[in-house]
């Protein structure tokens, strides 16, 4: 079992570092710097004061120098200057970690909650009425694009409602709070829910037919008892394998409804900041994501432990 | 009820409708206005960025030396007011003007104003002092002015090379703000003090960006408002469903398209919805340096191709209005007159007669059906660039010239103008001021660095310094018109159209002049008050 984490954690460090070089080479890339970005908001370019711009902010050293300097400042936690706001970056990344942390946990509760539970009754209900309704609304979750679902969702609250569930950092009421992260978080989640609904009704109705299934019927088990408790667990595993690789989708797609519902999280900044090539920025964000994502999937190999012991016998052997 | 009974009650009737009439009219102090932004600006140093993303939010907390009348919507000479000046006048030679300053005046941080701000913000503009703008986008602006000095802590003198009435033009926009000496410019950037009606109070990237209320503003009894608030809200249909939805008090002011403001109106009917001009010209970018674009004919086939009320038709649902690079009247102060603009070649109402002539002049060059010219028309990836730039290609088509769109990403635009790396382009050009001293100087002088398409012509650059000194208004418009003419036949920069653009606020908002002849003066917001 320690060996199974040791090679993972390992694995989990090399990502991360492969990840810091590939966005730090991929950044100094693509075509322009902050100093072109903003000489190209004011209309021209003054060779002599870009030139300036650029030492002053180091972007003229070599590309190896400014790669150690910024991961000796990662490594002792500094992750520089924004180049747009002059603000540190910390400073500017922390306060929206937790918006688009709610959003992403709600996205990912609601997908998991509509997802899993509909998934089994479409499958215990296979070829009935509501299984080819649940099989529909998970096929359109799959192919509206999340911006017109958010979109759709604006226009709809104000033609039916007369007001918008917007971001607002000072929500009036309790009410207004809960609009503002559930119906986005419901936009961004629609999706996956979709998809975990197809895959947790086609696991269970494959677990459905095996022979122990209906060993557990012939010894007089309930029907609640053989779906949720025999057949659900044993469904599960490659639902959580998919909510692993889905938590790294969902935060692309808070990209779209960060924008959509001018929600002022990371995504969104992130795009802004690529936008600006403010580099601290967007190396900071990309590396403050990219751990999450990997330490989602460090935990979900850990639920494979829980949910499946033979995993860890092969940790243990390899 | 008797006759003078009723009579009685018909005025008392009249009595009480006029006062209510009059107390509706009566500012009311109080209440945050709520305006959407349209994108997070690079900073909130007015003199270092060149769009009306940093003009909008930050001209409130700041004064000018002099200001274009806010609640006149045309700008011109006759709309200038003081400000932080008292008065101003013009030396006999018209070689200083002088400006004696409002006494008892300060700044947000509560050191009091003198002259030598005034001095050190020219200082910093015309590159004179050891702080330095990170940049310095209307360096050009003063390029006349020698230097400025001052007499005593309340009088300031600016001196130029030659006498330049449009100076005080310049000096009117909400581009020239005065700044504070004890404040840095990178301080400028991030939490700007400035003299203004309002203070600043934060700005969160991609957020938010507030100012309160000056309570120690100079000028008594303003501003009305307790505070603006400004969401930056970068997509459009979210912003516009918003301010439908009541949450916003104004739009971001003319950016609301024809079609949007119908979707506005339609759905909230009671929001009071304008739209103006804003001085912004669609145009072509021509890239003369290189073949076969060098060529003048080649570049006079080009302009005699275009179906300038197409475009307008087509982006604009008309909206737009025809010109030349002079924004026309009645809402430009020096546009051409209509009969003048329609002699020039490309410009006249027969466009298919202007085709025959350019299709000639392109056969005569070589090319036609079986061999059109192959070209690539750049434009930034933007709806208002992009879409103009497909129609010219279908217009070019006309004339055997076979256009391929390149979308470059916005942010390295003018980076790859400046280069020269284009033969054609599709532009977008605001002017500040609606003045040919700006116009002409920044966009057609030899070695203005946004004069993306170098054109030169020194002669003419003797006649921009001419209508220049010129104090007579009706004799220098006369000398401008005809130096707009020559740039049009010259197709420095062929311009397609000047589109109108919207703007809408809820009807309690009251005091807004949106301004007809440019986007970028028009925000001091101190009369601007809420009837809540």
């Amino acid at each position: 079992m320690a060996a199974y984490l040791i090679r993972r954690f390992s694995l989990m460090i090399l990502t991360l570092f492969g990840i810091s070089v590939i966005i730090f080479v991929l950044l100094r890339v693509v075509p322009g710097d902050i100093a072109d970005i903003l000489f190209d908001a004011a209309g021209f370019i003054n060779p002599s004061e870009k030139v300036q711009l650029e030492k002053d902010l180091g972007l003229d050293k070599p590309i190896a120098v400014q790669y150690a300097a910024w991961v000796g400042g990662l490594l002792r936690g500094d992750l520089g200057y924004s180049y747009k706001s002059e603000k540190p970056a910390l400073e500017e990344i922390a306060p929206r970690i937790p918006i688009s942390a709610t959003l992403a946990g709600l996205a990912l509760a609601f997908s998991i909650l509509l997802g899993v539970p509909l998934g089994v009754v479409s499958a215990v209900r296979q070829d009935t009425a509501l299984d080819y309704l649940l099989r529909v609304v998970s096929l359109s979750g799959l192919s509206m694009p999340a911006f017109w679902l958010g979109l759709l969702i604006l226009m709809g609250f104000v033609a039916a409602f007369g007001t918008i569930p917007i971001y607002s950092d000072q929500p009036k009421s309790l009410w207004e709070a809960l609009l503002m992260y559930s119906v986005p978080a419901a936009a961004v989640g629609f999706r996956s829910s979709a998809l975990i609904m197809r895959l947790t009704r086609s696991a269970m109705l494959e677990v459905l037919r095996q022979d122990y299934i209906r060993t557990a019927r012939s010894k007089g088990a309930s029907e609640r008892s053989v779906n949720y408790h025999h057949a659900l667990r044993n469904a599960m595993l490659p639902v959580v394998t998919v909510l692993g690789i889905e938590a790294a989708f969902l935060i692309g797609g808070l990209i779209v409804t960060e924008t959509v519902f001018n929600i002022p999280g990371v995504a969104r900044f992130l795009v802004e900041a690529i936008r600006w090539r403010d580099y601290p920025i967007v190396q900071s964000l990309v590396m403050v994501t990219a751990l999450i994502v990997v330490t989602i999937n460090f935990a979900v190999d850990l639920l494979y432990v829980a949910l499946d012991p033979r995993i860890k016998l092969t940790g243990e052997r390899a | 009820m008797s006759n003078r009974g009723l009579a009685l009650a018909i005025v008392a009737a009249c009595v009480v409708a006029g006062l209510g009439a009059a107390s509706a009219q009566e500012p009311k102090h109080g209440g945050i206005l709520r305006v959407y932004h349209r994108d997070s600006p690079a900073s909130a140093s007015i003199h270092e960025e060149a769009t009306y993303s940093t003009n909008i939010p930050f001209m409130g907390v700041f004064n000018n030396l002099v200001i274009y009348k806010q609640d006149v919507p045309q700008n011109s000479l006759d709309t200038i007011v003081p400000e932080l000046a008292t008065s101003w006048a013009w030396s006999p030679d018209h070689l200083q003007l002088t400006f004696k300053l409002r006494e008892g005046v300060k700044w947000h941080d509560g050191k009091p104003f003198t002259a030598k701000d005034v001095k050190c913000t020219w200082d910093m503009l015309m590159e004179k002092s050891t702080a330095k703008f990170r940049k310095n986008p209307r360096k050009a602006w003063y390029e006349n002015v020698t230097e400025v000095t001052t007499n005593g802590d309340f009088e300031a003198t600016f001196k130029v090379q030659r006498p330049q009435p449009a100076l005080l033009a310049l000096l009117a926009s909400g581009y020239s703000p005065v700044y504070p000496c004890h404040v840095s410019p990178s301080d400028m950037r991030t939490h700007p003090i400035g003299t203004g009606p309002f203070k600043f109070v934060e700005f969160k990237q991609n957020e938010t960006i507030k100012l309160t209320r000056n309570t120690d503003y100079w000028k008594p009894d303003r501003p009305y408002l307790d505070g603006i608030e400004f969401t930056i809200i970068p997509n459009r249909s979210t912003a516009i469903l918003t301010f439908i939805a009541g949450k916003f008090d104004m739009t971001f002011p003319t950016e609301v398209t024809v079609p949007l403001m119908r979707d506005v109106k339609s759905q909230d009917p009671k929001a009071i919805c304008e739209l103006k001009q804003s001085n912004v010209a669609n145009n072509v970018i021509i890239n003369r340096d290189a073949p076969p674009f060098d060529n003048a004919d080649l570049r006079r086939a080009m302009a005699l191709s275009l179906d300038r009320k197409a475009f307008a038709d087509i982006l604009a649902e008309g909206q737009a209005d025809i010109g030349g690079s002079m924004l026309p009247a009645p809402e430009g102060f020096w546009g051409m007159p209509k009969e003048m603009l329609e002699s020039i070649p490309g410009y006249g109402p027969d466009v298919e007669k202007n085709r025959s002539e350019a299709r000639a002049i392109m056969t005569k060059l070589g090319y036609g059906p079986d061999k059109p010219l192959k070209i690539k028309v750049s434009t930034r990836n933007i709806p208002v660039y992009r879409d103009p730039a497909v129609i010219l290609i279908d217009q070019l088509k006309q004339i055997y010239i076979e256009g391929e769109l390149e979308v470059v990403e916005t942010g390295v635009w003018f980076s790859k103008v400046a280069r020269g790396d284009y033969s054609v382009g599709l532009n977008l050009t605001g002017n500040a001021v609606d003045d040919p001293d700006q116009t002409f100087y920044e966009n057609y002088s030899c070695g203005s660095e946004r004069n993306y398409t170098h054109y030169c012509n020194k002669d003419l650059e003797k006649l921009f310094d001419q209508q220049s000194q010129m104090t007579d208004v009706e004799q220098r418009k006369k000398l401008v018109w005809e130096i707009d003419k020559k740039l049009q036949e010259d197709v420095a920069r062929p311009i397609i159209f000047h589109i109108r653009a919207g703007t809408c606020w809820q009807p309690e908002v009251k005091g807004v002049t949106i301004m007809v002849n440019s986007s970028y003066n028009g925000y001091r917001y101190e009369d601007v008050w809420l009837d809540r």
